[in-house]
């Protein structure tokens, strides 16, 4: 049996605003460019095969389980982690997400290792929304209803979604 | 006024880093380090007849090959029964790499160490490994057949026979008004953190030293095990657990042979070497939990007090008995639950089958008690047509029946007495929570519309706070930071910020100022770990003695400074005041610095400290006989017994009898965990057992066939609750502080999981009048049993369905 030869293939990618260049091996999960190339070790892996959702990050605004998308596929595209989702302040600070914000106030989360995913797909599906409008509960379902959560049972982040859609009506305001 | 914060809903500490994306799990360390896979057994029962390695020797990339062959000394040894009993006569337990034979579907049997994770897999997929099957066991009633055996030295199956009584049982059944008896399963699920489990190390060949990252929930036991088992000295190894994605049992178990081998790795090759379980290793290979049959025969008066209580159980554990019959142990002991029972005996038999062992799953042991136990109440209710409440209420142990023994030995070998609790109040608040005596009412409205509408309760008492002991180590530095640490680890029950509200109110200083470190052997090394509801209890008590020792000697300085008696003087917002004398001050932070004899002016706090200096006593040495340099304190908490929190929780279910879906419409729970910490946190821990417990009683179930081959070994096939399958929960407290600690706390970590099956069980009874007799149950099952007409059926009366 001969040796595997691994391809690899050099990629831009634009993370968290900051455009990167790297060379992956072809079959290299988006997940692990993320985690073990770039080091950006907010994204976690639960199940690898997509399902839990704790993987999840933004390509291009949407939604995407990182392990199940392979590194190459996000050549030219802009992909957005837990680590982007707080904006800076300008002043050596930063600005939480209101998911964030409303992750902590809420407790919805215990040990933190799905709340990545559950932040980005959150983020994503709120802004997504009219934010002006009330939030109803189809929705809050809608968008927390495709990630696995082992600590809380998910009222404090259903509660959490409710809260940020709060305050990003607030903020609209 | 420093505000008390010890019962108020403060906002966790932990939350920041973990929101940002700033945690450290364990996979989250080490970046570059060689990566370990493993092979893993594919038969549940073979012997190994040839491991060939040649063709993976030629992939790039792969630095080592280890089979059994390459283990030496005591790693070469079976690995330990943590945890002996005398009744459990026939432990056994694997090798780090299995050595003939392979026991379970997932034992390892090589282990690679490449350049990285991908390599490292392709090499796994070049092994050959040849096995010849061998006959296979699954479930314990094919163990109790013993038709073939799991060891071959153990021709019965049979690891231990665990038996307690309390009187002569079979005389007082035979005295009995009425007595009835039934058999029940209860099948296994698993603890599943989203987190797998990880173990990094970092060998420095300059001074001998290991240092191990592993997602555990005993960091020191860990160390203690590598010690052993690499030849290490103690002080050589440092074992830490960084974030941990959630634990719930399976990381107590101590050591996995991956902690052992990925540092032997490491040490050999002189390079960091990392593994990451990934899922399904984690469904194969790590623990799993519940699977039981219970046989209970039960007698009772015509008011439907229990008489006599025999409870036959049988307990798969599995392949291997790492962790000894502490699940049987704690189920045999946790069953009687709140009631009075004056005559009960157990009998479990913990038997071997090829699958993966079986250690404790939050809850350990207990939601199978409680089902047993509950389970009967219900029955006794429906034979004699009570309500299932009224049953309950006049089994219950009296508030002035405090403390109580059960007259059994506990899972710490202490004996089983309650120290404190008020049974009677949970059933009132739970019937008023739940709406219990509408349920008739309910039942009609939800027929109207089509449904089948249930109800059911299930009430627990639950062994916490287990000793031997925890520690604590409080140190205020001349900065005004606190520093607090204690041993064992946390996996997200928010420990950070329970014990900096511990340390803030016992010493009067603001939280910011507070660090917490757990888990971290090279800040506080004698530790026990994180189970059985233990942390706050332990911990929690142990670093509020710490803080009381430094409190104590923060006085006794500020007092010499400040001219003034010990017992005028206050600690409020880090500040060492005279009581009632503004003015009559110093900061906390000045005394830390004071209370240090070697002053270098290295920073402003130094330098102001000198101005309190008084002149030295030539007479006396600077430290004083029997003093420290510093403002620390070290201290240890050591109960004489568990401490016993309780609960009750009920269910109401709607079935839609066209697709038998099983709706749980409301859950509600009355919790009883003594003091409160942070109402914010307990609630959580809630919240997620009550989840762990719908899923438990009706999705999750290890399908194993008959070969041993687990058939769901993936989040697409085990069936754990999405936010669509759990429940909106309502939650009521009572709180019965425990005499038996200084804070007056009792675990809440597992409570919420242990009654979920029971009470799901009597819910789903309840609603279509038929004997739920194992679980969990799935519509298909439900469908089944509706239509079989052979069904044992519930007395109508009891239920409102027609018969």
């Amino acid at each position: 049996m001969s040796t595997p030869v691994q391809t690899e293939r050099a990629i831009t990618v634009t993370v968290n605003g900051v455009p990167r260049e790297t060379t992956v091996p072809v079959r290299r999960l988006l997940s692990d460019a993320l985690r073990h190339d770039l080091q950006l070790t907010g994204t976690h892996v639960g199940c690898e095969h997509g399902v839990c959702g704790a993987c999840t990050v933004l390509v291009d605004g949407t939604p995407v389980r990182s392990c199940l998308v392979l590194a190459v596929q996000v050549d030219g595209k802009e992909v957005t982690t837990v680590e982007g989702l707080a904006r800076d302040d300008g002043r050596g600070g930063e600005i939480l997400h209101p998911v964030q914000e409303a992750f902590r106030e809420c407790h919805a989360l215990q040990c933190g290792f799905c709340t990545p995913g559950f932040l980005m797909t959150m983020a994503a599906g709120l802004e997504a929304r009219d934010t002006s409008a009330d939030i109803t509960e189809e929705e809050v379902d809608e968008i927390v209803g495709g990630n696995l959560c082992r600590c809380t049972g998910y009222a404090n982040i259903k509660k959490a979604c409710r809260h940020a859609a709060g305050l990003m009506k607030e903020a609209g305001q | 006024m420093t505000t008390k914060l010890f019962g108020e809903p403060v906002r966790r500490r932990e939350d920041l880093r973990l929101i940002t994306g700033r945690g450290r799990y364990t996979d989250d360390i080490g970046h570059g380090a060689l990566a370990a896979a493993f092979v893993r057994s594919p038969y549940a029962h073979a012997r190994i007849l040839d491991i060939d390695v040649d063709a993976a020797l030629d992939v790039e990339g792969v630095v080592a090959v280890y089979t059994y062959e390459d283990l030496y000394g005591p790693m070469a040894e079976p690995l330990p029964v943590l945890i002996p009993h005398p009744q459990l006569t026939a432990p056994r337990t694997g090798y780090p790499l299995a050595r003939d034979v392979v026991q379970h579907v997932g034992e390892a049997v090589v282990m690679v160490v490449a350049t990285d994770r991908y390599v490292a897999e392709d090499v796994c997929d070049r092994i050959a490994v040849s096995y010849e099957e061998l006959p296979v066991v699954v479930g314990v009633d094919a163990a109790r057949e013993a038709v073939h055996s799991v060891h071959s030295d153990v021709p019965d199956n049979v690891a231990a026979r665990h038996h307690q009584e309390t009187g002569d049982v079979e005389a007082a059944l035979a005295a009995s008004a009425h007595t009835l008896s039934f058999t029940q399963y209860i099948e296994r699920s698993a603890c599943m953190p989203m987190e797998g489990k990880g173990v990094h190390a970092v060998w420095n060949h300059d001074d001998s030293s290991l240092r191990v990252h592993t997602s555990t929930q005993a960091s020191t036991s860990v160390r203690a095990a590598i010690a052993a088992k690499l030849q290490l000295s103690l002080e050589k190894v440092e074992v830490v657990a960084p974030d941990v994605g959630g634990g719930f049992g399976v990381k107590i178990v101590h050591p996995w042979p991956e902690e052992l081998l990925v540092p032997m790795a490491a040490m050999a090759l002189g390079q960091p070497v990392h593994w990451a379980e990934d899922r399904r290793e984690h469904f194969i290979s790590s623990a799993h939990e519940r699977e039981q049959r219970q046989e209970i025969t039960v007698g009772y008066d015509d008011e439907g007090r229990v008489t006599a209580l025999d409870v036959r159980g049988w307990h798969d554990n599995g392949a291997y008995t790492p962790y000894g019959i502490i699940v049987p142990i704690v189920t045999a002991t946790q069953l009687v639950g709140p009631y009075a029972i004056p005559v009960y005996r157990v009998r479990i038999d913990s038997v071997y089958t090829n699958t993966v062992i079986v250690t404790p799953y939050r809850g350990a042991g207990r939601p199978q008690g409680c089902y047993a136990m509950e389970r009967t109440m219900d029955r006794i209710a429906q034979d004699l047509g009570l309500d299932r409440a009224e049953v309950r209420r006049r089994n219950l142990i009296q508030p002035d029946q405090f403390p109580y023994d059960h007259h059994l030995t506990f899972q710490d070998g202490r004996p089983v007495i309650y120290d404190s609790g008020n049974y009677e109040g949970l059933l009132d608040k739970l019937v008023a929570l739940v709406g219990w005596d509408r349920a008739e009412e309910r039942r009609a409205e939800a027929a109207a519309r089509g449904k089948q509408l249930g109800i059911g309760m299930a009430m627990y008492v639950e062994g916490t706070g287990p000793g031997p002991y925890e520690g604590g180590h409080v140190q205020v530095l001349g900065s005004g930071k606190v520093l607090v640490s204690t041993g064992l680890t946390s996996q997200g029950q928010g420990h950070e910020t329970a014990f900096a509200q511990i340390v803030a109110s016992e010493l009067g200083v603001p939280i910011e100022d507070i660090e917490v470190v757990t888990g971290d052997t090279r800040r506080f090394g004698y530790a026990v770990g994180t189970f059985a509801s233990r942390a706050a209890v332990m911990s929690g008590n142990a670093i509020a003695l710490a803080a009381r020792g430094v409190r104590a000697k923060a006085l006794r300085i500020a007092a010499d400074v400040l001219e003034a008696d010990v017992d005028d003087l206050e600690i409020d917002e880090g500040v060492v005041q005279v009581k009632g004398t503004p003015g009559a001050s110093i900061p906390l932070r000045t005394v830390a610095v004071l209370s240090n004899p070697l002053r270098y002016a290295f920073d402003e706090a130094a330098r102001q400290a000198t101005q309190f200096a008084g002149p030295g006593d030539d007479s006396k040495p600077p430290v004083a006989v029997g003093d420290a340099p510093g403002l620390e304190h070290v201290d240890y908490y050591s109960p004489i017994r568990s401490t016993f929190a309780s609960g009750a929780h009920a269910a109401v279910v709607e079935i839609d009898p066209t697709t038998w879906e099983i709706d749980v419409v409301d859950y509600a729970v009355v919790h009883d965990c003594g003091n409160i910490v942070n109402p914010m946190i307990v609630e959580g821990q809630v919240h997620g057992g009550v989840a762990q417990g719908v899923g438990g009683a009706l999705y999750e179930r290890m399908a194993y066939d008959a070969d041993g081959q687990l058939q769901n070994a993936s989040f697409m096939d085990f069936l754990m609750p999405y936010a669509s399958e759990v429940p909106d929960v309502v939650i009521d407290h009572q709180e019965t502080p425990s005499p038996l600690n200084p804070l007056g706390l009792k675990g809440a970590g597992e409570a919420g999981v242990i009654p979920g099956t029971a009470c799901i069980a009597s819910a789903i009874e309840d609603a279509v009048g038929r004997r739920i007799a194992a679980m969990p149950i799935s519509p298909t099952e439900l469908y089944d049993l509706v239509r079989n007409p052979d069904a044992e059926r519930v007395p109508a009366a009891t239920t409102g369905v027609p018969a």
